[in-house]
């Protein structure tokens, strides 16, 4: 249920970013969705790939300071207000979204998105107790 | 165990004549032999007979850096070339280097002084003296090399650089004994850590560490890192090269200076006025029993204290406290004082940050601006913006709480930050370049 994410530092300074996927592609490793959150010095890239052991393996060997989170996919109805629903239910519950991004299946009608919690376990919780289907992770490393 | 009982722990009513005598022989030399000193003596209306207690040191003018750079090459030597056997040179990152000549007879005293800093540092005949300060101009190298011949210890003339080997000749030839500067035995433990080598379980037990101030904090860090005792070691070129004074491993506490071959004093670097012991000023040294090149009143820049409490070591010799920073590595950032060594403490006493940093100082306007860079290692990083930020606004905060002066942190990837062989590069000043 559960997904790995790989989190990444990088300095603001050009070519950082084009390093560390070229390091990914040089391994045969897939990237399936990502997220790049920013600040005027440095940056967070995030990364759900097929194969995290892996990625954070050739990673650290090329010296990247790297890290490894639990997350969660959800999938949401690609329509108006499917998202609020979602929310609504972790607010009701206490539970903090830390981060989220999305993006969209390649088939069908809809949208996935990570969820990063401050309590992933209690959000799994909440969501099942409301009817929210959880992704298992394969479904998203296999996008 | 001493090396040198005789002398290293003669009774301070012995001691004190002692230094006297020689006092009065070097101010007649210079005087005699050094026009230099001969214009500046008669220019404060004092001769060399005037020193007649050791009180009358006082009265003496300082010799500046800037005395032997004006003196350049050979100015200040008080004996002819003849009979200097070796020239060194300071590093002299700005202009031209200072530089010292020895006679026979000091190059002998400094192995003696040497051989007593690592006995002190309880080296030896057994170690095996690894010896990684750079052989060259540099005193460091051979100063401790020509040191550890004496105790009869074998020493590996390692030099600086070429990490990789250095690691494997510390394993396969088992040396117990580090001598290198503070920052390099960190940068051997990280290196030491990627070839997947434990260098805990290495021989190694006691690392003499000298040629830049560093932390209590860094101490501790490479006492746990390397499995060692970390020493520390006092001297500059100028005056000597190292073993002007060394820490003793049974009290850890304070430098003995050698006595009998130096006179120690600790003065308000502002107005030069001779400050009680105990209290926090520039340390000025005069050498009396050089040859090649005497100095009187030498002014190191060195920011201490001096005190003369006996020490559990049995030695007589007054201590220096840890250096605090050298008065030109001191930086004003609007006005205030900054020592490198104080943003070192502030990043220490915080959890997980490596000690590897580096202060970039501009002038935008007319303000000056300080940047303290900062590497992010797996333990600090984290996925979350707010726990990185909180990172920077908690050093942020500590050095403004600390040093009372704001600067900006940024945070940047490992080993981005150069790694030094030899002295630590610490701060990058471009508001020189603009003036």
């Amino acid at each position: 249920m559960k997904v790995e994410q790989i989190s990444i530092f990088i300095e603001n300074k050009s070519g950082r970013l084009a390093e560390i996927t070229g390091v990914l592609g040089e391994n045969g490793i897939n990237i399936r969705a990502l997220s790049l959150a920013d600040t005027s010095d440095f940056g967070i890239l995030r990364l759900i790939v097929d194969d995290s052991k892996k990625a954070l393996n050739v990673l650290r060997e090329q010296r990247f300071t790297v890290s490894i989170t639990d997350v969660i996919g959800i999938e949401v109805s690609d329509s108006p207000g499917g998202l609020t629903a979602i929310l609504k239910i972790l607010d009701n519950n206490n539970v903090n979204v830390e981060y989220m991004y999305a993006f969209v299946e390649r088939s069908g009608d809809n949208a996935v998105i990570i969820f990063r919690f401050d309590d992933i376990d209690e959000a799994i919780l909440a969501l099942s107790n409301n009817g929210i289907k959880i992704l298992p992770s394969v479904r998203i490393t296999s996008i | 165990m001493i090396w040198n009982d005789d002398f290293e722990t003669l009774p301070r009513e012995a001691l004190e004549p002692l230094q006297l005598k020689r006092l009065q022989q070097t101010v007649e030399k210079v005087y005699a032999a050094v026009p230099f000193y001969r214009d500046s003596f008669d220019k404060h209306g004092i001769k060399p007979a005037d020193i007649k207690s050791l009180n009358d040191l006082q009265r003496l003018p300082f010799t500046l850096k800037q005395d032997m750079r004006d003196s350049y090459p050979y100015g200040l030597f008080a004996v002819p070339l003849e009979q200097i056997v070796r020239i060194h040179a300071s590093s002299g990152t700005t202009g031209k280097p200072t530089v010292v000549g020895y006679t026979r007879r000091d190059i002998n005293n400094w192995t003696e002084l040497m051989a007593r800093s690592f006995v002190a540092a309880g080296t030896t005949r057994g170690d095996i003296i690894h010896n990684a300060y750079g052989y060259g101009l540099f005193t460091g190298g051979l100063g401790a090399h020509y040191g550890a011949e004496r105790v009869g210890a074998s020493v590996i003339p390692m030099s600086g650089g070429n990490t990789k080997k250095q690691l494997m000749i510390m394993q396969d030839f088992g040396s117990t004994v580090l001598t290198c500067t503070p920052s390099y035995s960190l940068y051997l433990a990280e290196v030491a850590a990627e070839e997947g080598i434990d260098i805990r379980k290495l021989k190694l037990k006691v690392g003499i560490f000298g040629a830049e101030p560093w932390s209590e904090n860094m101490r501790q860090e490479i006492e746990s890192k390397l499995n060692i005792k970390a020493i520390d070691i006092y001297g500059l070129s100028e005056i000597l090269g190292p073993g002007v004074g060394i820490e003793c491993i049974e009290a850890q506490n304070g430098l003995h200076i050698w006595e009998d071959h130096f006179i120690p004093e600790i003065i308000n670097p502002e107005t030069g006025e001779v400050l009680p012991d105990g209290e926090k000023g520039e340390l000025v040294i005069t050498t009396v029993t050089k040859e090649g090149i005497p100095l009187i009143r030498y002014r190191t820049r060195d920011i201490t204290r001096l005190f003369r409490e006996p020490c559990i070591c049995g030695r007589t010799h007054a201590r220096i406290e840890r250096l605090s920073g050298r008065s030109d590595d001191m930086l004003i950032i609007r006005g205030v004082n900054v020592f490198p060594s104080q943003i070192e403490s502030v990043l220490f006493n915080i959890d997980g940050v490596e000690p590897h940093y580096q202060l970039l100082v501009e002038r935008d306007g007319n303000l000056d601006t300080l940047e303290v860079q900062v590497e992010v290692n797996e333990q600090t990083f984290s996925d979350e913006i707010k726990i990185l930020q909180g990172l920077s606004n908690k050093i942020r905060k500590d050095i403004k709480d600390l040093l009372g002066v704001t600067c900006k942190i940024r945070l940047v990837e490992p080993k981005t930050i150069t790694r030094s062989e030899g002295k630590a590069k610490r701060v990058i000043d471009n508001r020189q370049k603009e003036s």
